[in-house]
């Protein structure tokens, strides 16, 4: 039983922690872009130009961290697009979000045409694993670099937002334009900022899956992580800290279809793909009440109304 | 002008812009914009090959942007139309297993409710977590997406699945008097015309009938609707449910006439591409029929551009996307009084007046 | 304005034909004189450069493009579906093409079949499909290779290099070809160990990132240490498997350049063949080759250099049963073969040609898994 039980968690673990990397920058992206009071449904073009440029640039280059900071670029560029046009009166947030990301995936598999042969300098693994003697654990744990970036930002977006001046701006544009402008703030400026560090943030996730896993540039590269931000970020409540615990629900959901087919079970993954989709509809459904905002929503996010 | 004629001219105006930035997109790659948007009108109107090929792709974005614009015009933001679409599908795959069906018309049309019943009742959801439990609909409508999307897989590979296909797995193939076929023995299929005949029929009810008029009215302003007594949340279900079902239409329409049974094909994202539709359309399910054509157009044009020119298959997913944004920032260019905007310019560039007072320098 | 990047494909690419049209330019000459302009579109499912499937048949259209008088049309990216379809309609009206290769298995039926239907004077040709006589139109053809036997060379490789004695199959869809594979595969390394057993994980879609590289980890974690797969694009498999230590053998293409530390050999298409056939037939006008098939006698076929981490003794028994596959004389499928299930499947001796292979929808014993 063991034989069988340990392999399996492992998988499930190391799947965890290697699909689960984009899903944490992802929701953290779209974490700072809800606070502010915008929703941005276009991530998922977001994820996958960034991966694209991730690749490019480390394979132009010939380092990994240069192709991070150039999806961290490209991330923003996009995110900044949003944000621009989401600030023009009359323009709808939802419809942007979903231009945006056709727009995203049709540059990225187009400017991606001549990456997809090449193979592009990878990030280094961190092997967290050593102190096991079991190379199943050992595996399981050598962890992308990024994964400590990601948990790092998550601490100090908490940190941020609940202490220094920025992170308050950026709560107060989300909860209450009126008040902000008030204050003398751009409502708008402050929003077209926090979306444009969103993306920069998802396009972190970016580079982690064509620089780190799968690591290779190609159409199929990208599962919807990006769509499904919204979920990820409503899932964990707005909070940074618990959007590190989605992520890992949800990649860990992902890696069980593979695992069990491992040990031999090949029937009904499809429906263990869907669970952390029913279960966060479950959580909406039992905590919202008709004429109140969801728990702990930003006050202006058109979505939560 | 006339600020009517300035607000149908815009959404032109963005398309023609978008065609110039793609243009100048793949000049910078190496190719004649000239040749391409030639190419771009060949594909996609230039010949009957063409025209078949732009009208078969519209078939389906009519309806699944029908599932954004009623409800649109009830107030809900619904992006959720995929899952209904495969759902239809699926339902209109499973009736035959389910029930003998007559081999003819009526068949066909059964299995046709068959679809759009499930997929009404799967939005109608979407609408009743909304209006009972508070859940945003724009949410709650993807999360169902997702979910629908894993049921069909699981049925489709699973229990409801054909023995004989074991390449793709797909629900047992629909008998051949069951299947829509196309107009006149073009390759355009029926569904086509079902697709314009639901538009006209839905815009004509939400602007001429007095319950249209009533979703209206709650989708533009629920206070007035309160106030005079409207049933709100069973309008909003109701456009809901007639938004949902035309998805789940197009998903057995999608079935019945072209895979001719429900398989992982089905999900190719029509219920995204609706969305955009709809929104250009303004929500006007009249407005979808030309929008739609149009963005089929631009998808059957892909296939040439691929051929002629060597571009890579997503240079017509470039071009919508340009398209999309544009459209969609020249809705802020919407009911501009120019007139006045003028004005304000020509002033601001007059020499000002400076007030003797202001320049005595104070002692 | 070209691409960079464009530049160092097109060199490897030249260097492939210039070898290949070293061998075909008697014939190419000699048909110059005669030949009517042809057009032939070319269907794949994926991107040309894929490093698998789509490559390899890539190479062999790259080839007849440098053909005087053949029009090569392409489009890449045409999915499994009615779209197909309209791909081919628009090559025949729009391109005039007269002759046209749906590379993809599932072109097959029912779009390739119902386009024949409709156009008779268009030949098709097809990869891999099971065309029977009198039941398919006459203008359609298939052309395949017997790459099991490659795979079985893959297999005896992988035998004496498998320190766990666990070899791992990354398989996309269940169907004859790909079980043919598997099957090969793992008799190849049993009869260097018959106490090695094969993993198999079937990710459901010819072309699926995320999920190979997820099924080449669940089965790095079991313990296995070779690898070899039949999806349309290797590469996510071989440098997944390359990052966690392990040794796989290639398929499709050479993926040697990926991993060279990891790449051991690989199994090899040669489509320029079977294209010259098929091409042949259609310019001079004789009847369109129905069934191609042919394995590593016929040149459909061969394996990658082997890689320097394999010992001499392996290499040795690899060649001499590939001498004797090239001679003919070797069946891989013998009698008394049994399913991983027990039974019997096959009670007697199969020859490669036999069309009960093609059919194959068991594992055989050794196998760990379940179509």
């Amino acid at each position: 039983m063991n034989e069988v039980l340990l392999p399996f968690l492992a998988a499930i673990l190391g799947g965890a922690l290697r699909v689960g990397v984009p899903f944490l920058f992802v929701s953290l992206g779209e974490c700072l872009t809800e606070k502010s009071g915008r929703i941005n449904l276009g991530l998922e073009g977001v994820l996958v130009l960034s991966a694209c440029a991730a690749f490019g640039g480390s394979y132009l280059s010939g380092s990994p961290w240069i192709g991070v900071l150039v999806a961290a670029a490209t991330g923003a560029a996009l995110a900044l697009l949003h944000g621009l046009l989401c600030s023009l009166p009359r323009v709808n947030d939802v419809a942007t979000g979903i231009a945006l990301m056709l727009l995203g995936t049709g540059l990225a598999f187009y400017l991606g045409k001549p990456l997809i042969q090449p193979q592009a300098t990878q990030l280094p693994p961190l092997a967290l694993g050593a102190w096991s003697d079991s190379p199943l654990f050992q595996s399981a744990l050598q962890i992308n670099p990024l994964l400590p970036l990601g948990l790092l930002l998550a601490v100090a977006m908490y940190w941020a937002f609940a202490r220094t001046r920025w992170g308050l701006l950026v709560r107060l544009a989300g909860d209450s334009a009126s008040a902000t402008k008030a204050l003398g703030y751009s409502v708008n400026g402050i929003r077209i900022a926090a979306t444009a560090a969103g993306g920069a943030i998802a396009g972190l996730g970016g580079a982690s899956l064509t620089l780190f896993y799968p690591g290779s540039w190609n159409e199929g590269i990208s599962s919807g992580q990006g769509l499904i931000a919204v979920a990820l970020v409503i899932f964990a409540r707005w909070s940074p800290l618990r959007c590190v615990g989605a992520a890992l629900l949800f990649g860990g959901a992902g890696a069980i279809g593979p695992a069990l087919q491992s040990i031999g079970i090949s029937s009904g993954y499809n429906l263990f793909s869907a669970v952390p989709y029913v279960l966060t509809l479950v959580i909406l459904v039992i905590s919202c009440r008709p004429g109140k905002v969801a728990q702990g929503s930003p006050g202006e996010l058109s979505s939560a109304r | 002008m006339h600020r009517s004629v300035v607000d149908t001219l815009l959404p032109i105006g963005a398309l023609i812009g978008a065609l110039l930035l793609f243009g100048l997109f793949v000049w910078l790659g190496g190719v004649s914009p000239t040749e391409t948007w030639l190419l771009l009108f060949k594909g996609a109107f230039g010949d009957w090959f063409s025209w078949q090929n732009t009208l078969t792709r519209a078939a389906p974005l009519m309806l699944t942007a029908l599932c954004v614009a009623l409800p649109a015009r009830a107030g809900l933001i619904i992006i959720g139309g995929e899952g209904a679409v495969v759902l239809g599908g699926l339902a209109a795959a499973a009736v035959p297993y389910l029930t003998p069906l007559p081999g003819n018309v009526i068949g066909t049309l059964i299995v046709c409710v068959a679809g759009f019943a499930v997929g009404a009742a799967w939005i109608a959801l979407a609408g009743a977590l909304r209006q009972f439990r508070g859940v945003n609909e724009t949410i709650s409508s993807l999360l169902l997406a997702y979910t629908a999307i894993a049921i069909f897989k699981q049925l489709v590979e699973g229990p409801m699945r054909d023995p004989a296909t074991l390449n793709k797995p797909s629900t047992r193939t629909l008998d051949e008097a069951l299947r829509i076929g196309g107009i006149f023995g073009s390759d355009v299929h029926w569904g086509f015309v079902i697709g314009v005949v639901a538009c006209i029929a839905l815009g004509l009810w939400l602007t001429l009938t007095a319950r249209g008029f009533s979703v209206r009215v709650v989708g533009g302003n629920p206070r007035t609707a309160q106030l005079v007594g409207l049933p709100a949340s069973a309008l909003i279900l109701l456009a809901c449910a007639l938004g949902g079902g035309c998805a789940g239409l197009a998903g057995a329409i999608e079935v019945a006439a072209v895979h001719t049974n429900a398989n992982a094909s089905l999900i190719a994202g029509y219920g995204y591409a609706g969305i955009l539709v709809s929104f250009i359309a303004r929500h006007n399910p009249l407005a979808v029929i030309p929008v739609a054509i149009l963005f089929g157009g631009f998808g059957a044009a892909g296939s040439l551009l691929q051929r002629r020119l060597g571009l890579p298959d997503a240079s017509v997913q470039v071009l919508q996307g340009i398209a999309f944004v544009l459209i969609l920032a020249s809705e802020a260019l919407r009911g501009v009084d120019w007139k006045a905007a003028g004005e304000r310019f020509r002033r601001s560039m007059q020499p000002r007046e400076v007030p003797l007072s202001s320049t005595v320098k104070p002692t | 304005m070209t691409n960079p990047l464009d530049a160092s494909r097109r060199r490897s690419l030249a260097q492939l034909s210039a070898l290949s049209l070293a061998s075909l330019s008697p014939w190419a000459l000699r048909q110059a004189a005669a030949q009517t302009p042809l057009t032939v579109g070319v269907i794949y499912v994926g991107p040309r450069d894929d490093f698998g499937y789509n490559q390899a048949q890539a190479a062999a259209a790259a080839e007849l493009k440098k053909l005087p008088g053949i029009k090569v049309v392409e489009e890449e990216n045409v999915p499994e579906t009615a779209a197909v379809t309209k791909t081919m309609t628009g090559m025949v009206k729009q391109d005039g093409a007269k002759l046209l290769f749906p590379t993809s298995f599932g072109y097959f039926d029912p779009y390739m079949l119902g386009m024949a239907a409709k156009e008779t004077d268009v030949r098709f040709s097809h990869c891999g499909g099971m065309w029977t006589e009198g039941k398919h139109p006459k203008n359609t053809g298939s052309y395949f290779g017997y790459i099991d036997e490659c795979q079985y060379l893959n297999g005896v490789i992988a035998g004496h290099m498998s320190k766990s004695k666990k070899i791992g199959f990354v398989a996309a869809k269940p169907i004859p070809q790909v079980l043919r594979n598997i099957n090969a595969f793992t008799m190849g390394a049993r009869s260097v160990d018959p106490k090695i057993t094969a993993t198999v994980i079937f990710t459901g879609e010819w072309s699926m990132p995320v999920k190979e590289a997820e099924a080449t980890n669940s089965l790095a974690d079991q313990g296995i240490d070779v690898f070899t797969m039949h999806v349309d694009s290797p590469k996510v498999i071989v440098e997944t498997a390359a990052k966690r230590g392990k040794m796989v053998c290639g398929y499709h293409v050479s993926q040697a350049k990926l991993a060279p530390a990891a790449y051991l050999t690989g199994a090899e298409w040669n489509w320029n063949t079977a294209y010259a056939t098929i091409i042949d037939a259609a310019r001079s006008g004789k009847p369109h080759p129905n069934f191609l098939r042919g394995g590593l006698k016929e040149g459909y076929v061969k394996m990658s250099p082997y890689g320097a981490m394999v010992p001499d003794a392996a290499k040795k028994q690899a060649d001499d049963i590939k001498a004797k596959m090239t001679a003919g004389s070797f069946d891989i499928f013998a009698g008394g073969l049994k399913s991983n299930k027990g039974a019997v499947v096959v009670p007697k001796t199969l020859k490669q040609t036999d069309p009960e292979l093609e059919k194959m929808n068991y594992l055989v014993e050794g196998v760990i898994g379940s179509v």
